[in-house]
């Protein structure tokens, strides 16, 4: 309202001394600019009436909108966390209920801003665009709903995903504030980078009660089991580089290190495996003659030489992810999508969604005393085996680790599979890539089983019109002493080849044939592959038609047609 | 005017611009861009900051392990792996005292260890330790219960406050409260424990074992009750369960709720208060109607006819009714929250069980009616190789305990998950051998790949090199020319010396001489590095085969990559006079074996020969000189459940027809024939069952012997004579 004085004070004492022409000309442009203003008042204050009641959504991004809510410094803190809490004990499960569908509910809080009483934020940064982007794809996704009432899980829009930038007795005041908190039941919360200087804790240091923890970075010692999920650190360069897939094969180098945070100790063991293997391995570091900033992410050098970020992990067959301060990297996201093997070196390290994840086929973990012998061990892998992992890593980061939706949604997956074990998804589904999910074979009757006689079998006849054939074929098959049943389907069409004799069959009908050739390609293309598989071979008794007695041989009269 | 009209127009621009300014009418459009506008709080521009230079994390790994002990133990922190480094993976067992007496169960579980190749008696050379004081029952009720423990282990030498030791139990606590504690410091030694609940397991450290009753065989053990598939694969009933229900106390809940469940008709859930002394007392007012009921069902009976079979916890969380469930092919529905599943470290339960929440009781009968068909014969099926591969015996569980262990010392040469949760099981796949799923011959199916379209050819030779017609000649041309080829290696076991090079005949598949050092028989199957194929042709020197043939062998073995594909066949059966296994080469209609004497099999078998077996076995086959294809025999069926192939052949194999050869001579001795029968008990005794398994079926060239002109068929030659 502050310039509407300004307006008031000229205007009037200006229009009656033009002429009229001119006094149109005003009042429309002042009109056009009031209902303007008019509007955009509207624009600005309609949505606020209603942000009350509305739940987070697409439309809320801006955390400039968002009401502010001071804590008072009394505010209730939650409890450190529990150690002990499982899905049974600290999960109330009651809320996800039993739908057909087995997928559970999730709902996220509108987005608000906290400060404590004096107005400082509990955040220095608010709400960071990754945990905008995971918010976003969980909004967007089957698991989301408004209904508060009918959720299983809550996610807070307090972005905790950094503790370095969060004040943490007043994000706890935060979460506890929360309407549905109730010690933390059910509430999931997503952290990337735990832990501060100097000791870096593997899990987030926020007062939680019972809240599940996404995290990346749990140490054995943190994590618990069957509750908490292991997640990825996120790595930006995921949505600002893209790197095509190469095919797996030999690469240029055999170990390549890349990260520049590494403790000296362990840089000078690397250097020593440097000098006993030159070549085979490239030991980078950060170039010292770039400013640091956005481009200096992007860049690696060695003795001068520059490289570029993450691009030349394509040129390694194996990289190097080492520890840092916390055991959770954003280097493994840059390795895998590279489609390098990850050789990890971070004692106690809870690897990402390792609840499902098989990594023992894309990554080799090595305890960090080992970090001299890594070149030895990492020799004695076969080659065949090299390749598997390299595509099997790309695919880790493909489907698991390339956007913050796909970790999004990938711990979700893992908690509904908790939720609804005998819906959960399988271990081919969660490890195989889509080219191995098209060429395996998982045969239905996986078990080696070789069934008893006792049963018998029951004998299947499809017939046509032609009476005589049939009678035969019964006759025939009912002198069998396994046949325990005998069907005969009649479906209403003639036989097509009337003229055609039992030998013959179908087979000297020429556009029967051609018919069914153009069946086999039409299915071949509906399966997306050819199924069917040549063999030179056949199944006979054992003693078919060797110069034997005929009536010691079990199946005598096999072949004799 | 003019001027005027044109600052008058700037003003009023200006002034609605502020107005909206204001309202903050511009801010609406900006923000409305989408995620791009709050960029610059990018989570990761914090990231390089985390610095790490105060510790050296050496320092950093030595005061975990004086942080993180007791409860908190890891591996990492408890347990020493140097001592690991220098033997591999020993295990120790402590020399039994006398005047300490051991239950039955525990004897067996330190016998399948010393019988185990993991078993070394010197300490010095161990890695993990196993105590001869029986920890298994430590109910301070039970008549097992083993006084003063405490005292005995803190008086070994050797215990090191618990280091790298393992000690198993099976019950824990006693009434009412049936806690977890054993009733003496464990130290920084590992646990083996049934019944475990999640709050005191300590993951990658503790074993979550199954409860075996005292009657579990040690070795052996009875195969899963599973005969054949029926589709659909609905029982008579749907959920059943026969069990004691406790009136009070710890794990009484459960139970005592079922008959809400219990329908009568498909889902059959019976409890007893009968049992203790003084029942009567304590009992209800469903109590004698529920006995009613329990007495009409026969337990058996209920098991074997039921699609699922509920599994709730007793007074502790583990139950027999889990193993039970497991063998009947009924698939177990757990009802034990906090119960850390047998095995749960390597063991995929989902594929085999149906995980239940207790608290969600009443929605049991509608999550199984929710179970598709598919997934019940997957399930069932899974139950089935889980309890052949890891449960029925004793010693399987006892090894698996010792797999897993091994798994996470030798981390980097461990199984994965695949390996561990599909046929042939964990206990068959040695990460020793690679770690190459592909390197195996159980995945090619599973990972759409094919075994390498190439065999290497191993023959076999004990007598010297005196003329270009010996029969070995022949055929080494006759398979250095197959297409399939790869190598030619001859094993040269003969006493003689090698003979020089010029004399091997030129062909074009290279071959390479190896000279036995120890010129004994088990060499054959030794891992030689120079195979470079999947596939081994394995040959005797006085095989006669052709090209032909060969090919042939090697087309069906792609199909079979998992068995023994070759010509000899021989049989066994049970000789019920004298009440043991017999042994024939007799021409009849079945067969059990495929001799190594003309054999196609993939070269994994070569290492699981040399590794899996006991030396005890190796040892008396390489002493007679003798049985070698039969244990090789014996040894692939038991992984593959599965008979070998054989193939139809050009010549009948007489091994009559090598009248000038000393191995001719070693088959007409009747010596030799008897040894084989002894051979086969021997080896049945090892494996605990007899796991050959008869085949009628002979593979033949599709157009074999029909009346179709022989132009017509590709292997033509063997049928020519």
């Amino acid at each position: 309202m502050c310039a509407s004085g300004k307006y008031n004070s000229r205007g009037p004492a200006l229009i009656p001394r033009m002429k009229i022409k001119h006094r149109i000309y005003y009042i429309t442009l002042f009109s056009v600019v009031l209902l303007g203003l008019v509007a955009t008042g509207m624009f600005q204050f309609w949505p606020h009436s209603i942000e009350s009641t509305a739940d987070w959504t697409l439309d809320k991004r801006s955390i400039h909108d968002a009401p502010l809510i001071r804590l008072p410094v009394s505010s209730p803190i939650p409890e450190r966390g529990d150690l002990s809490c499982r899905m049974h004990t600290c999960f109330d499960v009651y809320r996800c209920g039993y739908n057909p569908k087995n997928r559970i509910k999730v709902y996220i809080y509108p987005l608000q801003r906290f400060a404590d009483e004096l107005g400082v934020p509990i955040s220095s940064t608010g709400l960071s665009r990754e945990y905008n982007d995971l918010l976003s794809a969980i909004s967007d996704s089957d698991f989301y709903t408004d209904d508060v009432t009918r959720a299983c899980l809550f996610i807070p829009s307090i972005d905790v995903l950094n503790q370095n930038s969060l004040r943490i007795r007043e994000t706890a005041q935060a979460l506890a504030m929360l309407p549905r908190w109730d010690k933390g039941m059910n509430h999931l919360l997503f952290n990337m980078l735990p832990g501060g200087p100097p000791d870096y804790n593997t899990a987030l240091d926020v007062p939680r009660d019972r809240a599940l923890l996404a995290g990346g970075g749990f140490s054995t010692w943190t994590y618990r089991q069957g509750y908490d999920i292991s997640i990825p650190v996120y790595s930006p360069l995921s949505a600002d580089v893209e790197l095509p897939e190469r095919q797996p094969g030999p690469r240029r180098y055999f170990i390549l290190s890349s990260q520049t945070a590494i403790h000296r100790e362990y840089r000078a063991e690397l250097e020593r495996l440097k000098e006993e293997n030159g070549e085979a391995l490239l030991l980078l570091d950060k170039c010292s003659n770039l400013s640091q900033g956005a481009a200096s992410a992007r860049k690696r050098c060695y003795k001068g030489q520059v490289y570029d970020y993450p691009q030349i992990l394509q040129e390694s067959s194996f990289c190097v992810v080492l520890r840092g301060a916390r055991l959770g990297q954003a280097t493994l996201s840059d390795v895998l999508q590279a489609g390098c093997v990850p050789v990890i070196l971070a004692d106690s390290y809870i690897l990402p969604f390792s609840e499902v994840l098989d990594w023992k086929r894309a990554s080799v973990v090595i305890p960090e005393e080992k970090l001299s012998e890594m070149y030895t061990i990492l020799k004695s892998i076969p080659h065949r085996q090299v390749e598997e992992m390299q595509r099997q890593a790309r695919w880790f980061w493909d489907a698991y680790f390339s956007s913050m939706k796909a970790v999004g949604l990938t711990t979700l997956q893992i908690i509904n599979d908790r939720i609804y074990p005998y819906a959960a998804r399988t271990y081919e589904q969660w490890n195989n890539p889509p080219v191995v999910k098209w060429s395996s074979v998982n045969s239905p009757l996986f078990l080696p089983l070789i069934p008893p006689r006792a049963p018998g079998f029951t004998a299947v006849v499809l017939t046509y019109d032609r009476v005589e054939s049939l009678f035969r074929v019964i006759t025939e098959i009912s002198k069998v002493p396994s046949l325990a049943k005998l069907l005969v389907v009649t479906p209403r069409k003639k036989f097509k080849c009337p003229e055609c004799t039992a030998i013959d069959g179908l087979s000297l009908d020429q556009t029967h044939m051609v018919e069914r050739s153009e069946c086999i390609n039409k299915f071949a293309s509906v399966f997306g592959t050819m199924p069917l598989k040549v063999v030179e071979h056949r199944a006979d008794p054992v003693l078919y038609k060797d110069d034997f007695p005929e009536k010691l041989k079990s199946f005598p009269n096999i072949g004799s047609l | 005017m003019q001027a005027k009209k044109r600052y008058l127009i700037l003003l009023s621009a200006g002034a609605s611009l502020i107005l909206l300014f204001c309202f903050g009418g511009i801010q609406v459009p900006l923000s409305r861009r989408g995620p791009g506008r709050r960029d610059d709080h990018s989570l990761t521009g914090y990231h390089p900051g985390a610095r790490w230079r105060h510790i050296s994390p050496r320092q950093k790994r030595d005061s975990n392990s004086g942080l993180f002990t007791g409860r908190r133990c890891r591996m990492e922190s408890c347990f020493n792996f140097s001592l690991c480094e220098r033997n591999g993976f020993k295990v120790y067992v402590y020399p039994q005292q006398k005047g300490e007496k051991l239950s039955e169960s525990y004897q067996n579980i330190l016998s399948s260890i010393e019988g185990s190749r993991f078993h070394t008696p010197d300490p010095a050379k161990a890695c993990l330790f196993v105590l001869s004081l029986d920890t298994l029952d430590r109910d301070q009720l039970s008549p097992q219960y083993v006084h003063n423990l405490k005292a005995k282990i803190q008086s070994l030498p050797l215990w090191n406050e618990g280091r790298n030791h393992i000690i198993f139990n099976l019950y824990s606590g006693t009434w009412p409260d049936y806690t977890e504690d054993l009733g003496f410091d464990i130290g920084f030694a590992m646990l083996a424990k049934a019944s475990i609940s999640t709050e005191n397991f300590r993951p990658n450290f503790d074993v979550s074992v199954p409860l075996f009753s005292k009657d579990h065989p040690r070795t052996g053990g009875e195969r899963g009750f599973l005969k054949h598939n029926t589709i659909p694969p609905y029982r008579k009933y749907m959920l059943v369960f026969k069990g004691k229900r406790y009136l009070t106390g710890i794990g009484s809940d459960t139970r005592n709720a079922l008959y809400h469940v219990h329908n009568s008709e498909d889902v059959v859930l019976l409890t007893t208060c009968k049992h203790g002394k003084d029942w009567q007392k304590h009992k209800d007012v469903r109590c004698d109607k529920d006995n009613i009921e329990y007495d009409k069902y026969d337990y058996r009976e209920m098991l074997y006819n039921s699609t699922f079979c509920l599994v709730p916890r007793g007074r502790r969380l583990g139950s027999f009714r889990f193993l039970e469930a497991l063998q009947a092919a009924c698939v177990p529905v757990m009802l034990s929250n906090g119960w850390e599943l047998p095995f749960s470290e390597i063991i995929n339960w989902n594929t085999a069980a149906v995980i239940g929440d207790e608290r969600l009781l009443l929605q049991i009968p509608s999550t199984v009616r929710s179970i598709h068909q598919d997934k019940i014969l997957s399930l069932r099926q899974q139950t089935q190789f889980l309890w052949e591969a890891y449960f029925n015996s004793l010693e399987k569980i006892v090894l698996t305990t010792l797999e897993i262990i091994q798994d996470r010392v030798l981390l980097h040469a461990s199984r994965s998950s695949l390996m561990w949760n599909s046929l042939p099981g964990g206990l068959f796949t040695l990460p020793q051998y690679s770690t190459n799923l592909g390197d195996f011959p159980f995945y090619y199916a599973k990972l759409g790949t094919k075994p390498y379209p190439k065999f290497t050819a191993i023959i076999h030779m004990v007598t010297p090199l005196v003329s270009q017609s010996q029969p070995v000649m022949k055929l080494l041309v006759a398979v250095a020319k197959s297409q399939y080829c790869a190598q030619v290696i001859v094993l040269w076991n003969s006493d003689k010396p090698l003979p020089a090079k010029h004399r091997w005949p030129v062909t074009s598949a290279p071959i390479s001489v190896i000279e036995g050092e120890s010129k004994v028989i088990n060499s054959r199957f030794l891992p030689y590095n120079t195979i470079p194929t999947d596939a081994v042709l394995s040959l005797d020197e006085d095989t006669v085969l052709s090209t032909t043939e060969v090919d042939f062998a090697f087309t069906v073995w792609q199909s079979f990559p998992d068995r023994i594909v070759g010509y000899p066949a021989r049989s066994h059966f049970w000789d019920s006079n004298k009440e043991r296994w017999g042994y024939t080469s007799k021409w009849t209609n079945d067969y059990s074996m495929v001799l190594t004497g003309a054999a196609i099999y993939h070269k994994y078998y070569h290492y699981l020969y040399t590794t899996y077996l006991p030396a005890s076995l190796r040892t008396m086959v390489d002493q007679m000189s003798n049985c070698e294809d039969i244990l090789m025999n014996f040894l692939v069926s038991s992984v593959t459940k599965l008979p070998p192939v054989k193939v139809t052949q050009k010549k009948q194999y007489k091994e009559t027809m090598m009248g000038q050869s000393s191995r001719a001579s070693r088959w007409a001795d009747p010596d030799h024939f008897a040894q084989r029968q002894t051979c086969m008990n021997k080896f049945a005794n090892w494996f605990g069952t007899m796991p050959l398994i008869h085949s009628q079926m002979r593979m033949d060239p599709v157009l074999f012997k029909d009346q179709v002109s022989i132009l017509r068929k590709k292997y033509r030659d063997i049928e020519r004579l």
